[in-house]
């Protein structure tokens, strides 16, 4: 059961890419390239997931995941991160400031997909628990 | 009738007891806590009463019954100088304690440079002087047990054998209390202990028979006076020239005998003993003086003629029936004799084992060099000083012998003290005359001593050595030599004609020999320590009790430690002592911890001259002073060579620093432009990674996305080598290494190179403003990296200008030996944030990944660095403008 993805990269080619791949697995993709509009396009788009590159014009990805973060209806939002720098400080970072999942470029389709597709299940067994719980 | 058996008794008691309070005082003072009447003027003063020997003691009744008055000039004298002259004994006292003096003979040899010749003759002239009165001593025992033997005639008397043993006696007790310490400076508190109890037991013993004798005897004052004026003691006439004589030898003598010296100075414990000493002494002498005419008076009135009047002392009671008096009054002699003989022994051994004994021994075992008291050399100086104790004492019983224990004897004592007091010019001098020249002392000691002997001595002691025509008529004919009437000058008493001429011509050649010698460099200063004593030395102050002393010791220690260091060691040492406080005890102990303590902060010679000079006063010496000046150079040095290493030190900190900086910030940006060059590399790389995969893996592609993939991998890979390429490029230039390719070309010429290769396929509308007249200059420089600079320029334009219209202007200028060539858009320009890191690497101002990695400007930078140019972005056009300026000749020495 696949859904809706908004992916936030500046990079167009790789940003093609990842659409390309998604749809195949029938995911809607929005693309946007922006990082100072990333929070409100999440917002309108109450997308399953987010994939958010790292180094991004206007806004750091590390500013939008806390910024995501911080809104509660926004607090379980599967994020997979996407960086090309590397670094190890920067995946703890992200992970201190509440991303899902942290993945460093170039990486492989497989690891993309399966990437996705484990947040997404783990992102309704989480919706389940809280419904049968509320139930 | 009293049995020799109970004066052998009584002798033997005495002398046991003396033992006891000799032992019992030194243990004290070794624990360092001699009881406090210990250290009192009092037992100073009784000490210095060894002044009144057996001489005094006995003789001078017997005096008083030969020549009348006259005895009291030997009590005047010392009463005098202690009245008159109490300042000259506390230079002296005061003198002896800084320079750490022995003896008598020490002190002149200090005074005048050290000078062992000096030290040997005084020495000499003491042994030779002090001999025949120590054989007095000895006679004066024999003689009163003799009266005892008489009286007991159930005993037959050996009085040599009697002799011999008190002797040995004497010198056992001298070797055992004498020779204890080394350290002149060491008191030996069991022998003036045992001084000061034989004092008081002298003093009890003749007033005791006095006042028998006037209240007993003759019935009370006025009686006894009436029957002295009946005695031929009260007509007696007074000569004028014996009494000024005697007078000056009693006064001489008690500043010079060794004896005295020992007592007064050496042993003495503080200074202001001798503000008592002043008025207690003569008091003690007129106490033990004024029985002295009376008993005199009644014994030629009452015992029988002939009868030796100096033994009238014992002979009064005896003839009385008063055995028990008898007794005392013999005691009283036998302490006269033996305190004498003991501090006399042991004064003469230190001057002869230190003058003498001992240098003969250094120089015969070579043992000069280094000759600190180290463990071999302590043994042998005690060794010296008890062999040279028994040698004394062996000299004064072989000359008892010798003389026969004759009436000779009886003239010794005026005989001695004019001998001694031929030191007096030259211990005077010493003291009050910085122009006093060893060779002047020397001079007058000799002359002196020579006259003493010549005209004095032999004459009367050993009357065998001048014929009697040498006597009447002087030697070989010489009636001016004859010895007791030199120069012809006749008719005065042996004793005064002595004095006159030894003194005069012993002060004449003092002073005559002092003014025309010159003085050595160590007799000038020792001069200066000498007469100059009070400035040089602190005062009396705080020496005397023990809680004084200790306050000054904590008063310096906090100067020297701190005050909290100071108080917890003062506090430690008061708690392993276990006393009451506040402050410890100054015990040998505790002074040899605080030695160390002190020595640890201010060096050894320091510590020791301070502590010195608060507890026994020592003020300190010229050596003292040499040592810690020695000391504070080195530290001094020390101390500056501490101080280079430290500026050096804090030098090398800074550099360290300065370069740790720079290291710092290297590796931040060595690490940022890893992180930048990473991202460059790995965004191209994923997206080639992708969509090759995507070829790969998806069947169903069409082939107009096969191809559009294609391309993107393509473009891609492009990009990654243009980076490469960037990438190589600024590594070059930054590193210096690149080769510069330097020709001449006209500008215009380059331009229109850099214009065809920037726009060669571009398929914008750019349009290019030129002044091609400006453009004619001709330019010598690296052509090729020049035009380089303006393709990037160019190429920027072309991307990255947003006009609906684009075009560049390119204007030149040239400016003396440069020329300035600017390129101008009229795009949207550059927002103000991002002028100043344009020329930063990796610096990107738009979204769009136009293909560049943000190096174009930084390897512009480096590269108009290196044609010794630069490149600039004009800020106050409208469009993105950079200026880019060079000289005219490239100079490459002038770059680098």
């Amino acid at each position: 059961m696949a859904g809706r993805v908004v992916l936030i990269e500046d990079e167009a080619n790789i940003a093609e890419a990842i659409r390309f791949l998604l749809s195949r697995e029938g995911w809607q993709v929005d693309v946007h390239a922006d990082g100072s509009s990333a929070l409100s396009v999440i917002k309108a788009a109450e997308p399953d997931l987010v994939i958010l590159d790292l180094m991004l014009p206007g806004k750091s990805g590390m500013e939008i995941i806390r910024e995501i973060r911080e809104v509660e209806e926004l607090s379980h939002l599967p994020v997979l991160m996407l960086t090309a720098r590397g670094q190890l400080k920067d995946r703890e970072m992200a992970e201190r400031a509440g991303v899902t999942r942290f993945m460093t470029k170039p990486f492989s389709n497989t690891e993309v997909l399966t990437a996705v597709r484990d947040l997404n299940a783990q992102a309704r067994q989480t919706q389940a628990s809280s419904v049968r719980d509320a139930g | 009738m009293t049995s020799l058996n109970l004066l052998a008794t009584v002798s033997l008691g005495y002398v046991a007891i003396l033992f006891m309070v000799a032992f019992w005082a030194d243990r004290q003072a070794l624990r360092g806590r001699s009881a406090r009447f210990m250290r009192s003027p009092l037992i100073y003063t009784l000490s210095l009463s060894i002044y009144c020997t057996a001489w005094t003691f006995y003789g001078a009744v017997g005096y008083a019954a030969r020549s009348g008055m006259e005895y009291v000039t030997i009590y005047l004298g010392p009463t005098l100088v202690m009245i008159g002259w109490w300042w000259g004994l506390r230079k002296l006292v005061r003198v002896g304690r800084s320079q750490r003096i022995s003896s008598i003979a020490d002190l002149l040899s200090a005074r005048y440079g050290k000078s062992n010749v000096l030290a040997i003759g005084v020495t000499l002239l003491a042994v030779v002087g002090v001999t025949p009165y120590i054989a007095l001593q000895l006679q004066s025992i024999t003689l009163s047990v003799a009266i005892f033997a008489e009286a007991d005639p159930t005993r037959s008397h050996n009085e040599s054998g009697t002799v011999f043993w008190i002797a040995m006696g004497l010198a056992c007790f001298a070797i055992l209390f004498g020779t204890r310490n080394l350290n002149a400076n060491e008191r030996h508190h069991g022998v003036v202990m045992a001084v000061a109890l034989e004092a008081v037991v002298k003093l009890i013993a003749l007033v005791a028979v006095g006042v028998f004798v006037v209240w007993g005897l003759a019935g009370g004052i006025e009686e006894t006076l009436a029957r002295i004026d009946r005695s031929p003691i009260g007509h007696w006439q007074v000569d004028g020239g014996r009494w000024t004589a005697i007078t000056f030898l009693a006064a001489a003598a008690f500043v010079c005998l060794p004896r005295m010296f020992q007592v007064m100075v050496v042993e003495n414990e503080d200074e202001r003993h001798l503000r008592t000493a002043a008025w207690a002494f003569p008091t003690y002498l007129l106490l033990i003086s004024i029985f002295v005419v009376p008993i005199a008076a009644l014994g030629l009135e009452l015992l029988p003629q002939g009868s030796n009047p100096d033994l009238f002392v014992l002979t009064l009671p005896l003839s009385q029936g008063q055995n028990g008096l008898a007794m005392l009054s013999f005691l009283g002699g036998f302490s006269s004799a033996t305190s004498m003989v003991i501090v006399a022994a042991m004064s003469l051994s230190t001057m002869v084992s230190n003058h003498i004994v001992m240098p003969i021994w250094l120089r015969s075992t070579g043992a000069f060099k280094g000759a600190s008291v180290s463990g071999d050399v302590r043994s042998v100086v005690l060794f010296a000083r008890r062999f040279s104790i028994a040698a004394i004492m062996g000299l004064g019983y072989a000359y008892y012998q010798i003389s026969g224990g004759g009436a000779a004897l009886a003239a010794i004592g005026l005989i001695s003290f004019s001998g001694i007091a031929q030191i007096l010019p030259a211990l005077v001098g010493g003291l009050f005359w910085r122009g006093a020249t060893r060779a002047g002392a020397l001079a007058g000691l000799t002359i002196g001593f020579a006259i003493w002997g010549y005209t004095l001595l032999l004459p009367e002691v050993a009357g065998g050595v001048f014929s009697a025509s040498t006597l009447a008529n002087g030697p070989f004919g010489l009636s001016w030599l004859r010895p007791q009437a030199l120069f012809g000058i006749e008719g005065f008493d042996p004793i005064v004609h002595c004095v006159l001429w030894s003194m005069s011509l012993n002060v004449a050649a003092f002073a005559l020999v002092s003014v025309i010698s010159f003085p050595s460099p160590m007799e000038r200063l020792q001069g200066a320590q000498f007469v100059h004593v009070f400035d040089h030395s602190a005062g009396p102050g705080g020496w005397t009790g023990s809680v004084a002393q200790s306050e000054d010791l904590m008063i310096m220690s906090q100067r020297i430690l701190g005050p909290e260091d100071a108080q917890n060691f003062f506090q430690a040492a008061l708690r392993r002592q276990g006393g009451p406080g506040p402050l410890p005890e100054p015990t040998p102990s505790f002074l040899e911890q605080l030695e160390r303590e002190l020595s640890a902060s201010i060096g050894a010679a320091a510590a020791h001259a301070m502590i010195g000079q608060i507890v026994s006063g020592a003020a300190v010496s010229v050596e003292d002073l040499l040592a810690v000046a020695d000391e504070s150079a080195q530290l001094l040095e020390y101390s500056s060579r501490l101080e280079a290493q430290s500026k050096e030190l804090s030098r090398t900190a800074l550099q360290l620093r300065d370069t740790n900086q720079k290291l710092t910030q290297l590796s931040e940006q060595k690490d940022a432009f890893l992180s930048q060059v990473s991202h460059e590399l790995r965004t191209p790389m994923t997206s080639v990674r992708a969509f090759s995969e995507i070829l790969r893996d998806e069947p169903g592609l069409t082939a107009a996305e096969q191809h559009k993939y294609a391309s993107i991998i393509h473009d891609e890979a492009l990009r990654l080598t243009r980076l490469l390429n960037d990438l190589l490029d600024l590594s070059v230039l930054e590193s210096g290494a690149v080769s510069l390719n330097v020709s001449t070309r006209r500008l215009g010429d380059v331009l229109d190179h850099a214009l065809s290769s920037a726009l060669a396929g571009a398929d914008g509308p750019l349009q290019i403003i030129r002044d091609r007249d400006r453009e004619a200059v001709e330019v010598e420089t690296d052509v090729d990296r020049l035009s380089q600079v303006f393709i990037n320029l160019i190429a920027n334009a072309q991307k990255y200008c947003t006009a609906t219209d684009p075009e560049l202007r390119i204007h030149v200028r040239s400016n003396g030996d440069r020329v300035e060539v600017d390129l101008a858009d009229n795009g949207a320009g550059i927002p103000v944030d991002f002028h100043e890191m344009i020329f930063e690497k990796f610096s990107r101002v738009t979204p769009e990944r136009a293909g560049g990695a943000g190096l174009g400007l930084a390897i512009c930078k480096e590269i108009m660095r290196k044609l010794g140019g630069d490149i600039s972005f004009l800020s106050e056009q409208e469009g993105a403008a950079f200026r880019v300026t060079l000289p005219i000749r490239l100079k490459i020495e002038e770059i680098r």
